[in-house]
């Protein structure tokens, strides 16, 4: 099977890699660029564990061909921490322990930067709403909720 | 299954006229789930999104032209197009997670033929066109007409919208769209009901339009509720024939989200509440676009 050449830009840096046409981004990302971060779930687009930012935008990465990325600018959650310094929002999950078995952690992570780029002082229902692309079946959502709120006010204080 | 992303509507009807099975695709979100799930196998899979005009969202004094891919957070981050259409702006912001918006589009949304489309009541009642490409060249045709079954609709293997039209809603104009699903977010419509209505200088309605999502094989329009409306304040009698109406047009599925009968009445329900939001902003829409 031929392989299509795709040029991207991965959290900064400029990332050439080969993939075949009709794999997934995320499978991409996993396999080909060794970025594992972003998970596989349901492979449907239900879940988020697999969100990125694509231009800026956050996407289920399971639901874009690989070749759809030949130069876009790709945010992964290993681009979050700057110079081995966790982003707040990766702070505020730690200490409120909004993990548990962390599969759904980069998706998260992911989705509430890409509500706070856009909205820095949301409301709880506002949060909610924005994370409501993302499932989590350890925590019961409060707690990831209550990490963003702290994580807002931290950033807002910057 | 090979990926091609052609840069102009022609490129893109040569590619599909000489590969027989090619399908095109605008944010993948529907087209990937099929295809794992093995109900699509296209040996050429032909982005849509590289071509500039199925990506715009543009006005001028007639009409607002939207691109088919263009992704639906496009309409609902833009102020003018939402102040003009909240119905399809919160049609579009319904659609899946804030991550699916990023992709999904209203090309995509119409053309995957799902009877609980959001975006296609919310589109019809605002009377929008799509404009069609193939290699007999374009027609335009009314988005009522576009889907003619579940999975299924008139556009042949070699066709493709590239762009949606929508006249610009005169003045006392306003427009709603209303879900029902068992939970708040990320769900597929039970019922969904768009509503346009239009005044009169005496605030009596002058023309409506009622559309019905996921109560039948197709979007249908409850041309009876419409009729009773004109001429009336939408009163509570008037309402009561327009809770009426809508709910005899169904002819909806028994599924997991809801009964034969709990549909029905919902479509009653939300037919009402669409109309009487729809006056409302009819309304606070007095002079200037």
């Amino acid at each position: 099977m031929a392989r299509t050449h795709i040029t991207t830009v991965i959290n900064g840096d400029e990332v050439d890699f080969l993939a075949e046409d009709s794999t997934s981004l995320l499978n991409a990302l996993r396999d080909e660029v060794g970025l594992t971060g972003a998970k596989e779930g349901c492979g449907t687009g239900d879940c988020g564990a697999c969100s990125i930012l694509l231009d800026e935008r956050v996407t289920c990465s399971c639901l874009v061909f690989a070749p759809e990325a030949n130069g876009a600018n790709i945010l992964t959650v290993e681009g979050l921490a700057d110079a081995g310094e966790l982003h707040p929002l990766q702070q505020c999950f730690l200490e409120g322990a909004a993990l548990q078995c962390g599969i759904c952690t980069p998706g998260f992570l992911i989705a509430a930067k890409a509500l706070l780029d856009k909205n820095p002082d949301p409301t709880e229902t506002e949060i909610r709403y924005a994370l409501a692309g993302n499932l989590c079946r350890c925590t019961g959502y409060d707690k990831i909720v209550r990490a963003v709120q702290e994580a807002a006010m931290q950033m807002r204080e910057q | 299954m090979k990926y091609a992303a052609p840069s102009s509507v022609e490129e893109a009807t040569s590619l599909l006229s000489s590969s027989p099975s090619a399908q095109v695709f605008a944010g993948a979100t529907d087209i990937v789930p099929q295809i794992h799930g093995g109900r699509q196998a296209p040996e050429v899979l032909v982005d849509l999104k590289k071509i500039d005009e199925l990506v715009s969202l543009t006005s001028d004094d007639k009409k607002w032209t939207v691109g088919a891919a263009t992704p639906t957070v496009e309409l609902t981050e833009n102020q003018a197009f939402s102040q003009e259409f909240p119905g399809i702006s919160e049609a579009a912001g319904l659609i899946g997670s804030d991550q699916i918006q990023s992709r999904s589009s209203l090309g995509g949304n119409l053309c995957n033929g799902s009877p609980a489309a959001d975006s296609v009541p919310a589109m019809m009642v605002n009377g929008t066109r799509a404009l069609i490409a193939g290699p007999k060249g374009n027609r335009l045709v009314d988005v009522s007409e576009v889907v003619t079954g579940p999975g299924q609709t008139c556009l042949d293997s070699d066709e493709f919208v590239v762009e949606f039209e929508i006249d610009r809603a005169p003045s006392l104009t306003g427009d709603a769209y209303l879900r029902m699903i068992p939970r708040t977010e990320m769900d597929i419509a039970v019922v969904g009901a768009g509503a346009r209505v239009t005044l009169a200088e005496d605030g009596t309605i002058a023309a409506a339009a009622l559309a019905l999502g996921a109560v039948a094989p197709t979007v249908v329009r409850v041309t009876a509720a419409e009729e009773a409306l004109i001429g009336t304040t939408a009163d509570e009698d008037t309402l009561a024939v327009v809770a009426a109406a809508a709910s005899a047009v169904c002819n909806p599925i028994d599924d997991k989200r809801g009964t034969i009968a709990y549909r029905e009445q919902v479509a009653g329900v939300l037919a009402k509440r669409a109309v009487l939001i729809a006056m409302e902003r009819a309304q606070q829409r007095n002079g200037d676009v």
